[in-house]
């Protein structure tokens, strides 16, 4: 084994580098393995189901797009694709609020007993849903929120704003007070102290808050299948969940309906990855 | 900014100012606890009070004690079903974390297409698990998927092999699919701990003639030791919680051959109406998994360098 390796971190290398190949076969191996999966998923939406018959995994030899149009009429999509969107903006929306309010709270005004929340904050952001899921449920039913998107934003909120508040707030620490005790002196309210001066400086923590918890939400599927039933109600997850064992034999089509899903994320996430990177990663650290 | 209210603070006395603030302070934190108390806490607290009663989730609640409790300790699907947590903890805390070990020890090690790298290996996670699901079902189908592509080509061992059918293979194969979403996250945390371990420590660690191997074993780990520690937690819990997956591609089956407690309580609340009974479920897996944390809590509180 050779004894000059690059140094770690930076990775920039000593005088005598050994080859860097095997660690690229190895790298794109597991490329492959993490990608492959998805470019099959591609190839079959491009494939007519006589073709997938014969070619099942392969590149498609004469591409067909009708998969798209026919998924899109048949899986409904101009419903559920309404229904998650409205999901996601409200999750988005209510978080920002929800947890922007708290984190000021938390971190520039006096709260009273500001450790015995933020260790109710920490427990609640790791909280198994198994532990509230059945009262939560049949709360809900009482309540008339099953089969109701409100009822279901309002879950989102109440999961997503723990941990949002606590990046929040680790992104207020770091933020200097001068310019809102300038404010302050000049007479501005506390919400005006937020809203124009905080928000501006901690928009970052705000977007890295937004993208977490707007991801979460468009992907959910565990509270979206238990607390809504209606067809006409359904976000793109657990109609997908339908739509594929309705159509469990047409590979093309229900290739086609997982692409339009995952299309708008992977798009997302190639424009701002670093920001999905460090508010996924920082929200796997926190735990 | 706002000149014209300059007159009005300072006028006003310290305390009431301070008793101002801290009025809204409250006001401030009350979106965030109403959504809490509602959502979370309580019914947490509600699951506590069911557990000792039997109750179909309609209707009046009837208090029978311990019953529930003592029904699971002498229930057999729930003991199979824990089993295949724990076989499940046992993939996730090997299988991930080595390829997880590999890939982040690897990128750092490099500088050309790192980010490349680093986007296509997260992409998994990032993607609904209903597709990833389906995409593996179609890949993994026993007629149309590799094994008959494989057999085609002259490799016929996995031809007509049922991955999610088989009773044997449905658990393991599952949990292949969600480790294929999951790697890549415990990539990026593992990357990011080694970025900051301290370059100097391996040029020692080359003064005194390690090895490659020497050098992860002796400066690598010890280095990432915390993010180690806490991938392993987080895996643990997250393993006995499992849920998505399983319930996505088999629902337990086939004849509970992939069932965990997290799809067992599931169905024995929504299908067989026995919420008092998946809500002793659901306290007794919360209860396993706090006590884990609090564990760990406790062993570094002593001291011990974990």
């Amino acid at each position: 084994m050779s004894s000059a390796t690059g140094s770690a971190g930076a990775g920039r290398g000593s005088h005598r580098e050994p080859s860097k190949i095997p660690y690229y076969v190895v790298l794109t191996a597991l490329a492959l393995f993490a990608l492959g999966p998805l470019v099959i998923l591609l190839f079959n939406a491009l494939k007519t189901n006589a073709e997938i018959g014969q070619n099942p995994l392969g590149p498609p030899l004469s591409p067909v797009f009708e998969n798209f149009s026919n998924a899109w009429t048949q899986g409904d999509f101009a419903t559920t694709m309404v229904n998650s969107a409205i999901l996601t903006v409200g999750t988005v929306v209510g978080v920002c609020v929800i947890a922007g309010t708290a984190a000021y709270a938390l971190d520039r005004l006096d709260l009273p007993g500001t450790d015995a929340v933020l260790l109710y904050l920490f427990v609640a952001s790791a909280v198994p849903f198994q532990l509230f899921l059945v009262p939560l449920f049949f709360l809900w039913s009482a309540l008339n929120l099953t089969n109701t998107l409100f009822g279901l934003v309002v879950i989102y909120w109440a999961i997503f704003s723990p941990f949002a508040t606590l990046l929040l707030r680790s992104y207020l620490v770091a933020l200097p007070r001068d310019f809102e005790e300038a404010a302050r002196i000049d007479g501005a309210s506390e919400l005006q102290t937020l809203l124009r001066v905080v928000l501006p400086l901690s928009w970052p923590g705000f977007l890295t808050v937004a993208l977490v918890s707007g991801l979460a939400a468009w992907n959910e599927f565990f509270f979206a299948i238990t607390f809504i039933q209606d067809d006409s109600l359904k976000p793109v997850t657990t109609s997908f969940l339908a739509f594929q064992s309705d159509f469990s034999t047409d590979w093309g089509l229900t290739s086609a309906a997982g692409f339009i899903i995952i299309l708008p994320i992977i798009v997302l996430f190639l424009f701002l990855q670093r920001r999905f990177i460090s508010g996924l990663t920082a929200g796997g650290l926190k735990g | 900014m706002e000149a014209n209210h300059t007159a009005a603070v300072p006028k006003r006395a310290p305390g009431s100012l301070r008793r101002r603030r801290r009025m809204l302070a409250w006001v401030f934190m009350l979106p965030l606890l109403v959504v809490n108390v509602l959502v979370i806490l309580g019914p947490s607290v509600a699951t506590i009070y069911y557990s000792f009663t039997d109750w179909s989730g309609l209707g009046p609640a009837e208090f029978v004690g311990l019953e529930n409790y003592r029904e699971i300790l002498s229930d057999g699907d729930f003991y199979l079903a824990m089993w295949h947590n724990i076989l499940w903890t046992l993939i996730f805390l090997t299988v991930p974390i080595s390829m997880g070990l590999l890939g982040a020890f690897l990128l750092s090690q490099i500088n050309r297409f790192q980010i490349f790298f680093r986007i296509v290996y997260f992409i998994p996670y990032v993607v609904a698990s209903v597709v990833n699901a389906a995409l593996w079902q179609n890949i993994l189908d026993p007629d149309r998927g590799i094994g008959s592509t494989l057999a085609s080509i002259g490799i016929p061992f996995l031809d007509g092999v049922s991955f999610f059918g088989s009773e044997r293979l449905a658990l393991p194969a599952v949990a292949f699919v969600n480790n294929w979403a999951w790697w890549g996250f415990v990539v990026l945390l593992f990357l990011t701990a080694l970025q900051s371990v301290d370059a100097q420590l391996y040029d020692a660690a080359k003064v005194d003639g390690a090895g490659r191997w020497q050098q992860f074993i002796n400066v690598t780990i010890p280095g990432i030791r915390p993010t180690l520690v806490f991938v392993v937690l987080l895996t643990i819990i997250n393993s006995l919680l499992v849920f998505d997956y399983v319930y996505i591609i088999t629902r337990g089956g086939p004849a509970g051959a992939s069932e965990v407690v997290g799809t067992l309580m599931y169905k024995e609340a929504f299908e067989r109406f026995e919420a008092g009974y998946a809500a002793a479920m659901g306290l007794g897996l919360s209860f396993v998994s706090g006590l884990i944390v609090l564990v760990f809590i406790f062993l570094r509180r002593r001291g011990w360098e974990i």
